[in-house]
């Protein structure tokens, strides 16, 4: 039942993701692309990491998608007629790395079983990752806060008109 | 039937060279960003899944890590893209080369 529900998951995934790449229209990509989040969500369940599943749902397809789409809206953009020229070389460098990974796990003995039932079932999923996440890296969940602060400036100061012209 | 890892890894590695791929071959900036975002999720399964088998909660934190980053990537990498076409009123990756020789 697990693998059934796994490769479903995986299966949606892998096509959603070429289509991706492969569609025309920025539009369906884009909508192509949250049926993937969406997938990943709910991957994220089947391996115990709730919390994640909702900040993905809620993150990805809620906001960062809906800024792709906003955005390819206002540029009224033309389809795109070929691929990059370089293609064939792009697809011959994908095939070689997929090729040394295969190699690699065809290789290596993958075999991880699972050591012992998670020990943090006793809280909820969203608890331990909240203890977590302010005792043992508090840090870099402060220095996340300032990369978010940072990059909010800094998109209001590249869109902003006026700032970035160039003077001639 | 229990899922073995690798089919987690194998999966996050073939959405990794799918966007790998969408990154080289296509010439709209707003799918290689699309792309871009494709390889952070193959990393957050393959963090997710490790932090599933080894019962280990830091690998979550991590995603929630690889998130923000994600997010603030975005932000910055739509700016960009509007200022360009702002500059040059299209946003094929062919017509930016001015940084070439």
């Amino acid at each position: 039942m697990e693998m059934v529900v796994f490769l479903y998951f995986a299966g949606v995934i892998v096509t959603t993701a070429g289509l991706v790449v492969a569609l025309k229209n920025p539009v369906y990509s884009a909508l192509a692309l949250l049926v993937m989040f969406f997938h990943v969500a709910g991957l994220f369940v089947t391996l115990h990491a709730e919390f994640l599943a909702i900040i993905q749902v809620l993150v990805y397809a809620g906001a960062i998608l809906v800024l792709y789409l906003f955005v390819v809206m206002l540029l009224n953009l033309k389809r795109e007629e070929h691929f990059h020229h370089q293609w064939l070389v792009g697809l011959f460098l994908g095939f070689v790395l997929f090729a040394e990974a295969a190699l690699l796990l065809l290789k290596g003995h993958a075999t991880l079983g699972k050591t012992e039932a998670p020990a943090q079932l006793a809280q909820g999923n969203t608890e331990s990752i909240g203890e977590l996440l302010y005792s043992t890296y508090l840090f870099p969940f402060e220095v996340a806060s300032l990369i978010l602060l940072v990059a909010m400036v800094g998109a209001v100061i590249l869109t902003k008109k006026g700032i970035m012209e160039v003077k001639s | 039937m229990e899922v073995p890892i690798s089919f987690y890894l194998v999966l996050s590695g073939l959405v990794f060279l799918i966007g790998l791929v969408g990154v080289l071959i296509r010439r709209n900036i707003i799918i290689i960003l699309l792309s871009i975002e494709l390889m952070l999720n193959a990393t957050n399964i393959n963090f997710v899944a490790f932090s599933s088998y080894l019962g280990n909660l830091s690998g979550q934190v991590f995603v929630f890590f690889a998130l923000t980053v994600a997010a603030a990537e975005v932000a910055v990498g739509l700016a960009i893209i509007i200022a360009l076409y702002r500059h040059s009123a299209s946003i094929n990756i062919d017509d930016f080369r001015m940084l070439k020789w």
